[in-house]
């Protein structure tokens, strides 16, 4: 069964750093895609969340320490390079998971989503590492950077090992970290969920 | 007093809001209307995408034009494009749109056609465009940039 508040919490705190993004991307059509790719976990969030409870309360309402989100998802921005590995290693996941479980109606509906996410990513993964001097290094920065928090999600697939070969990136040797499923997370969640909880926070029950 | 065939008629017939083009009935989020036991109607839709933002609009549009009416959200089963209509695909070409391909059926790539001037030489911009639903294209016959209703 999947676990409604962990991949809710995934997918919402994934969103949120993706949403950071937007105006600030590379060019017009990456600042869309990236807004689309944020609204998709946006939609699994709440539908995962109002499983496991009420989802504003979830969402706006817990302190860091009760966020059951994965530690990769919370890792900031950083270059371009640093987001799309990320999403590959989070959307391998994902998609593993969902794929796993066709009798869950979010999984099911979100499986078809997750598959662009991948294909998205891998699309860029190969770009970056065979484009030039400069994608290349920042790339093989960002997956020694990230490939410490595949670990908690007994992740990369061999799927992610095919693109990385296929982009001539080395699979980095580096120690794994965990927690966040215990609510042990980086520094880095408690500034995303201030921005993501303040309006609510300030005028609870709020609406556009 | 209106018979539950009219009431599916008029779920049927309110348009999208984000593809005004088309309606609820032809992109296939109308998926039952019921008349339920106190006489009043139920109107069952699914989402295109989990995170579609439109859904809270058609919720609206579909009690305005049945007043009284619930709407029931249902995800299963998963929403697909090989669910418009043929007179739906028709409607997204002659408004510049690229209707999807059916689904599953092609092993080989086909490129997708312009909607305007019909030459299959397109290439991919984006595959994420101005809605969840849409990818981005541009035609090298005529240059003209196009969406495309992606398939899923």
């Amino acid at each position: 069964m999947i676990d409604a508040l962990e991949i809710g919490d995934d997918c919402l705190v994934l969103s949120q750093r993706l949403c950071q993004w937007v105006t600030r991307a590379p060019t017009l059509e990456e600042d869309v895609a990236l807004a689309n790719l944020a609204l998709d976990l946006l939609g699994q969030a709440r539908l995962l969340l109002s499983r496991a409870g009420d989802e504003d309360d979830l969402a706006y309402l817990r302190e860091p320490a009760q966020f059951r989100n994965c530690l990769l998802v919370e890792q900031p921005n950083g270059d371009f390079a640093h987001t799309i590995v990320r999403h590959l290693l989070y959307s391998d996941f994902l998609f593993d998971l969902y794929d796993r479980h066709p009798g869950d109606d979010v999984a099911a509906k979100g499986v078809k989503e997750i598959a662009y996410h991948r294909d998205y990513a891998r699309l860029w993964i190969l770009r970056l590492g065979l484009g030039t001097d400069e994608s290349h290094r920042r790339t093989t920065a960002a997956l020694e950077a990230l490939w410490p928090f595949t670990g908690e999600l007994s992740q990369p697939s061999p799927f992610v090992l095919d693109v990385l070969r296929e982009a001539s990136l080395a699979v980095p040797d580096v120690a794994q970290r965990e927690g966040g499923r215990r609510g042990e997370h980086t520094e880095h969640l408690a500034p995303l969920l201030a921005e993501l909880q303040v309006l609510h926070r300030a005028h609870p029950g709020a609406r556009w | 007093m209106v018979s539950l065939a009219e009431a599916r008629r008029i779920a049927d017939g309110v348009p999208d809001p984000e593809l005004p083009v088309l309606t609820l009935g032809e992109l296939g989020v109308v998926r039952e209307v019921n008349e339920l036991a106190d006489g009043r109607f139920e109107v069952v839709i699914t989402p295109t995408y989990s995170g579609c933002p439109a859904l809270s609009a058609i919720r609206d549009d579909l009690v305005h034009a049945l007043p009284g009416a619930s709407v029931r959200t249902v995800l299963s089963p998963p929403w697909s494009t090989d669910w418009i209509t043929e007179e739906g695909r028709e409607k997204l070409r002659e408004h510049g749109i690229a209707p999807p391909r059916r689904t599953g059926a092609v092993d080989l790539p086909l490129s997708v056609r312009c909607p305007r001037c019909g030459s299959p030489d397109t290439e991919l911009v984006s595959r994420f465009s101005s809605t969840a639903c849409k990818a981005l294209h541009r035609c090298r016959a005529c240059l003209e940039p196009f969406d495309h209703v992606k398939e899923i």
